[in-house]
Order: C-alpha cells, then structure tokens, then sequence
C-alpha cells in the first residue's frame, strides 16, 4: 500500500504545481490596513489622468458624443504607449465600443481601431482598416504614416516608403522625413538615414517626444553601424530629455548589455522590475555577472510569459524568444518561437534572434529566410552581418 | 485630422514594447453534485478601473481601501457573472475575500459557493466583467469536476461558454478507475505475489513427490484460467459488497489476512499436499483481497451519482493489470517448465521468498511496525 500511497502522492503534488497556473502564493488576509498592495503607475494627481477622468465625466453626459470618445481613446493609447501597458489599449477599444462593431464606423473610429490592432500585432486586420480609411479620406496623413509603419515592420520597405510619400504634403516636413529614414537605415542607406535624422533633431521647435525618437534611431542606427561612441552619445542626448519611455530604456539596456557593460544594466532597471522588457534584461545583465538573482528573475519571467500564454495571445513572441535562448538555454524552443515571430515581424531584434537561436541549435538551414532579407535589402548591421558570416561558415 | 497625427506620430515609427501583461481575471469552478465551489482572483488594478478603490487618490491601494469595498466587490463581480445549470440560475454567496499576488500584482480574490438546485449536467457560464471598461480583458475559467478539468477563455466575443458535465465525466471516470485499478494491482505487490505463488507451479505437475513438466500447454492454460477466475470472482464479490456499504472489515485485519494469504501461497508449493486445488484456495483468499481493493476504492472518494460506474471500472482495471500480469508470466514459465531452474530454484526458493516477505508484511501489519523502509 506504501508504494501506491507514495505514487498518488507524487501525482497529486504534480498535478497542484502544474495546475496551480500563474498563482504561486496562497491568498491570504492582510495584517495591517495600512498595508500597501498595489501601487498604481499612475496617481489621480497625473495631468494624463486628470484629463482622461474629464473626457470620461464628459462622455457619461453624453455616452453618444463620438468626438468625445475618440479624444478619449487618443488619450488611452497615448498613456499606454509611454507605460508601456495593453489595459490602456483595451481601454481605448471599450470607449469606442459602440462604434467599433457597426456597419459603417466614422472613419476616425476605424482609423483608431487600426492602430489598436497594430498595437495587438493584428498586422493584417489594421491594414486593411487603413486602406478603408484611405479610401474615403485618402489625404488622411495619420493612415498613411501608421499603413508605412506597419509595412516597415513587416519588411515590405518600397510600400512603406510608398506610403510615406504622401505625407511629404500631408504633414509637417519632419514627419515625412522621419518615416523615410527609418527605412532607409535598413535598406542600404544608413548614410542616408543618419543625415535626415541629424536634420530633425537639429531643428528648433521640434516638439521633445520627437527629438526623443529621432535621437532613439540615431543610437540605434550608429550602435548597429558599429559606432558605439556615437550611440552612446545619442543615447546619453535622447535620455536628458526626460521623457519617461519604455522603447528607450530597453534599447539603451540592449546597447549597454552588447558592450558588455551589463553592470550599469543593474544599476539601471534594477529599481522598477515591473515592466517585462526591463525585468528581461536585467535578468540578462545578471546572467552575464553571474549573480545569484539571475535565478529568481528567470523564475519570475517564466511566470510572466506562461501568464501571458494562458490568455492566448502572443504579442511577446520577440521577449520569449530571447529568453528561451539566452535565459533558458534551449535553443530548438527559441528557434521555433524566433521562426514564429519572424512570420510577424522583422526587425534588427527579430532577425538577430532567428540567426543567433540557428547557431545555437546547428540548424543552420533555418537562418535562410533571414539571410535573404539581409541580402535582398543590403542591410547595414555589423552584429547581423558577423552572425551571417558565422552561419555561412558553418555551412561549408 | 492634422492635430490627431501629431498625438500620434511617434507611437508608429516602431513596435511598442509593451512591459506587463493585459488584464486577465483567473476564475476556477469545482463541481460536486448540485453545489459550486468558486475562487475568483481579480487584479486590484482592474477593480480599481471598474469601481474605484484608491479613495484618497494617491496612487497606493492599501487593505483598509479595499477591505472598505469587499461588499462593492463582490456586488460588482457577481453582477458580471452568471451560472446557468439547466435554465435554473445558481445561487452564489461569497465566502471570503482575500489577496493574492500573481506575477503581474496583487489580486482581489473572491471565494465563493454557488447552489444550482439540482444535479448539474449542463453548465453555463456568462462572464461580463470589465468588457465594458476594457475591452480587451479575458477570463480564464478552470471548471474542475472530479478528477477531470476543463479549461476556457472569456472574451469580449466569446462570453458565454456551456460546459457538458455529465458526459465527459463520466468518460473521464471510466478512464480514471480502469487506471486506478491497474496501477493497484501493479503496485500493491501483495496482489502480485499472491498470484505469482499460486500460478508457479501451474507449468508442472507433482507426481511421486517431484515436479515434472506439464506435457501440454492447454493444461497448463486451464490451469491458470481456473485460478484467475477463481480470484477475479472472489474479489469482485467482496469488492462489491464493501463498497455498497454491506459489510464492513477494519482495514488492519484485511491487510494482515491478504499478508497470511500470500504466505499461505507461497508455502502451498513447498508442501503441495497441504492445499487441494489451488483454485480454491485463489477463491477462499480472493475474497479477502477484494476488501483491500475496496479501501483502495474509497481512499480514491468515490462519486455519488456513479457509484456503481467507478465500481465496475476499478474492477475492469484490476482485471487488465491482473491479465497484464498474467499474459507476461505464462509463455515465460511454459518455456522454462523443463530446466532444472525453474523446477528447483525459480518455483522452491521464489515461493518461499514470497512466504518469507508476506511474513514480515504480516507482523508489520498485525503490530502496527515499520519493517521496510519506506
């Protein structure tokens, strides 16, 4: 009877761990009222929470007011892009409710409802919101600048550019030249880019939030180009200014992180853990130190990604595939997650982690369609370009 | 449009990193019978939207803020959520609430007991919460019934899910005691050596003191047949009557009479004359070892509404994992029934190493000690 006791013993304790899902405490009644359990990101005193509790006040009045709403929604996404938190997203989506579902939406609700689904990487459904919006409003400079956006992304580059054309009559100059140069940095003309970004940056009366994004894709560019000095510089420029922003910091992590300066990685990110992309590369800053937290960080990443599974979506494809190689080890995992992701997006980061998960794997064949993309549009990327050689080594 | 590209410009030009997790809420149901038993774990952030708990507004949830709100709480949840079992609506009433930290926060979580009327056969489950407020929210259901669980999502577009519980649990309770029962047989090794010691000799025959090899195979298959059935029919009279309910034996005794049996056996070899037919004495203690299955079968918590089901599953599995058994002894014993091997040491000093190990579980189990580490 002890063997069997045993046994169900075993199978019982398993079953609670994996069933257990994202939980990993027992729930439990707080000691003290005075304890804290959450502290929002945000305070009632934040002017961005000031002005969204006014637009919302003014809606419950007036629940059928659409430019009310959108404004609303605007704000949502705004506040969610600089925190770098989906509820925004869903937020924005549930004002514009009772327009998103009807026959023919308000042009702006549909142009709304495809930078959301942009935001959820629903890359096709935002298209084609894009060109309906297109079609009734084709002077629209937003559609045009998210539509090339999305298509840079995706790495279809002369539709991208295509559709950032327009935007040199429909928009501010700077506009129309920050599109374009962000996909001239990654068809053979870094040059090219580098100038027209040194050019918005430079101006007088740019407004902060896009000097910001125009020295973010300097660093970005001269980090990539292998001239780490001048990134830095960049980097050290676009942080003085101030601007709380997620894409930033995480770049600035990958930067120091390739310098092998993971150090100042900890020093960093290692007060605000919340954010997954920071959580990331702190748990790789510390990997590469070999501190003992690396271990605590991976568990807790583990956790975040299986929570984020659960729900069936799969917008972190790019985080996980990073985490799997580098955190975990397993490079046929990454390698899948990595090919998955690729088929979404394709980006420096997401072409760096299929070929750096088919080294680690030795299935070199794998690394093919991204060695084409390299090739087919003379990417300028001296980290890619050293894996792309490795790889081709490999072969022979 | 112009003064909506500008808020706009820069949030395009790449793929936002998006640093937490969306809002999902994390609600588990366990069926039994008519009655539900809930626990329902709400971020305090998503509370926070829906209803408001910061009161002084300074960006900290305390427990005092949300201890103030528990009755807003559970109005709120419950309000979003409605179980329907056979068009009768469930009656829920919250137990507690308590706080859990997930990977992503703190979470309200909600315990509760929802009463259905009747026994529930058609589960369905309406989930509101939050779609208003944020219309990417999910909610990930976990509805476990027995052994058996299910999972969904909840979304915006998807927010009524019906469950079948009958059906698919009975299966799964098929499934579950046929298992059960076969893993028993295998892993109680006192079922096994019992079998073993009585089937051993069944490839030979005693004539003048010695044993010979049986001539044919089909003697030796009836044999075993006469002795599986035997077994099988004894336990499963025994099992049957334990777990109705109609007799009774203290635990203790069984075990120490299914110990005695297996010594019993085992020594039936080394002194053929002492037993007659060996079938007998496979039925005689058979209906001991049924008893043993029979608290086997109620440690594993049986289901009212399928009592007999499970019965005649378990029963079905212990009659797998016994044939199991058998199907790997018989070809292998017929094989060797001429060595000098099998008839001297493999039958003599494996029957009275059974006998030897079913002496000790005796004393073991009739004194209460520990003799084999555990």
């Amino acid at each position: 009877m002890d063997g069997l006791g045993r046994f169900r013993w075993v199978v019982a304790a398993t079953w609670l761990l994996i069933s257990h899902g994202p939980a990993h405490s027992e729930p439990y009644v707080p000691a003290d009222d005075r304890q804290v359990l959450e502290r929002l990101r945000l305070n009632s005193l934040d002017p961005a929470m000031r002005e969204i509790r006014a637009l919302r006040a003014g809606l419950s009045r007036d629940p059928e007011n659409f430019e009310v709403a959108s404004q609303l929604a605007v704000h949502y996404i705004e506040v969610g892009r600089s925190e770098g938190d989906p509820r925004f997203l869903g937020q924005a989506q549930a004002v514009l409710a009772p327009w998103w579902y009807r026959q023919a939406p308000p042009p702006r609700a549909i142009l709304l409802r495809a930078i959301i689904r942009q935001n959820a990487h629903e890359f096709g459904q935002a298209l084609a919101d894009l060109d309906e919006v297109l079609r009734v409003q084709p002077t629209n400079a937003q559609a045009w600048l998210t539509k090339a956006s999305i298509l840079g992304v995706q790495g279809h580059y002369e539709e991208a550019r295509r559709a950032c054309r327009p935007l040199m009559r429909l928009a501010s100059q700077h506009i129309a030249v920050t599109c374009l140069s962000d996909i001239a940095g990654l068809t053979g003309q870094a040059a090219r880019s580098r100038e027209l970004l040194l050019w918005v940056a430079s101006q007088s009366g740019v407004p902060d939030r896009e000097r910001l994004w125009a020295l973010t894709g300097l660093a970005e560019l001269s980090a990539r180009t292998g001239q780490s000095q001048a990134a830095a510089q960049y980097f050290a420029d676009a942080r003085r200014i101030g601007i709380k922003d997620q894409y930033l910091l995480s770049a600035y992590a990958d930067f120091l992180l390739d310098q092998g300066r993971a150090q100042e990685v900890v020093r960093l990110l290692e007060a605000d853990i919340k954010p997954d992309g920071s959580l990331l590369r702190l748990a790789l800053a510390e990997q590469a130190q070999h501190l003992p937290a690396a271990k605590d960080h991976t568990g807790m990443l583990a956790a975040r990604f299986s929570a984020s599974r659960a729900r069936g979506t799969r917008i972190h494809l790019r985080e996980e595939a990073r985490f799997t190689l580098v955190l975990l080890a397993h490079p046929h995992q990454a390698l899948t997650l990595a090919q998955a992701n690729w088929d979404i997006q394709k980006e420096p980061w997401d072409a760096r982690l299929l070929l750096e998960s088919a080294l680690a794997s030795g299935d070199l064949d794998a690394a093919k369609p991204v060695l084409d993309w390299l090739n087919t549009n003379h990417v300028e990327d001296t980290w890619l370009r050293e894996l792309a050689a490795r790889l081709s080594k490999g072969h022979t | 449009m112009k003064r909506l590209a500008l808020v706009f410009l820069f949030l395009l030009l790449h793929t936002s990193v998006w640093a937490h997790k969306p809002s999902d809420s994390y609600l588990s149901l366990t069926i039994d019978g008519q009655e539900i038993d809930g626990r329902w774990d709400i971020a305090l952030r998503d509370v926070e939207d829906a209803i408001g708990l910061d009161a002084d507004g300074d960006g900290a949830i305390t427990w005092g803020e949300v201890r103030a709100k528990h009755q807003e709480i559970a109005a709120y949840a419950f309000s979003r959520l409605t179980l329907v079992s056979d068009r009768t609506v469930c009656v829920s009433r919250t137990l507690e609430q308590l706080i859990e930290n997930h990977t992503d926060g703190a979470y309200s979580v909600l315990r509760f007991h929802a009463d259905c009327a009747r026994p529930i056969e058609r589960l369905q489950a309406d989930y509101r919460l939050l779609f208003d407020v944020d219309a990417q929210h999910k909610g990930l259901l976990r509805l476990t019934q027995g052994t058996h669980t299910m999972t969904a999502i909840f979304s915006q577009e998807s927010p009524i899910q019906q469950f079948t519980i009958d059906d698919v649990s009975l299966w799964w309770q098929v499934r579950q005691y046929v298992h059960e029962g076969m893993w028993h047989i295998w892993l109680g090794f006192d079922h096994v050596l019992f079998l073993l010691a009585l089937l051993l000799p069944a490839v030979l025959t005693r004539t003048a003191g010695r044993w010979n090899a049986i001539v044919d195979f089909s003697a030796a298959f009836w044999e075993v047949l006469s002795i599986v059935t035997a077994f099988t029919l004894a336990h499963s009279i025994t099992l049957s009557l334990a777990t109705l309910g109609m007799v009774t034996l203290p635990s203790r005794l069984v075990e120490s009479a299914i110990a005695a049996s297996v010594i019993v056996a085992g020594l039936s070899n080394l002194y053929p004359k002492l037993v007659g037919r060996r079938w007998v004495v496979a039925f005689f203690f058979g209906l001991i070892h049924g008893f043993g299955f029979a608290a086997v079968l109620a440690d594993l918590g049986l289901p009212r509404e399928a009592l007999v089901l499970s019965l005649v599953s378990f029963n079905v599995g212990v009659e797998i994992g016994q044939l199991a058994i058998v199907a790997a002894f018989l070809p292998l014993a017929y094989f060797l029934r001429h060595t000098w091997t099998y008839q001297h040491v493999v039958v003599v000093t494996g029957s009275l190493a059974i006998a030897g190990i079913a002496l000790l579980w005796l004393i073991e189990r009739a004194f209460n000690l520990n003799l084999f580490p555990a």
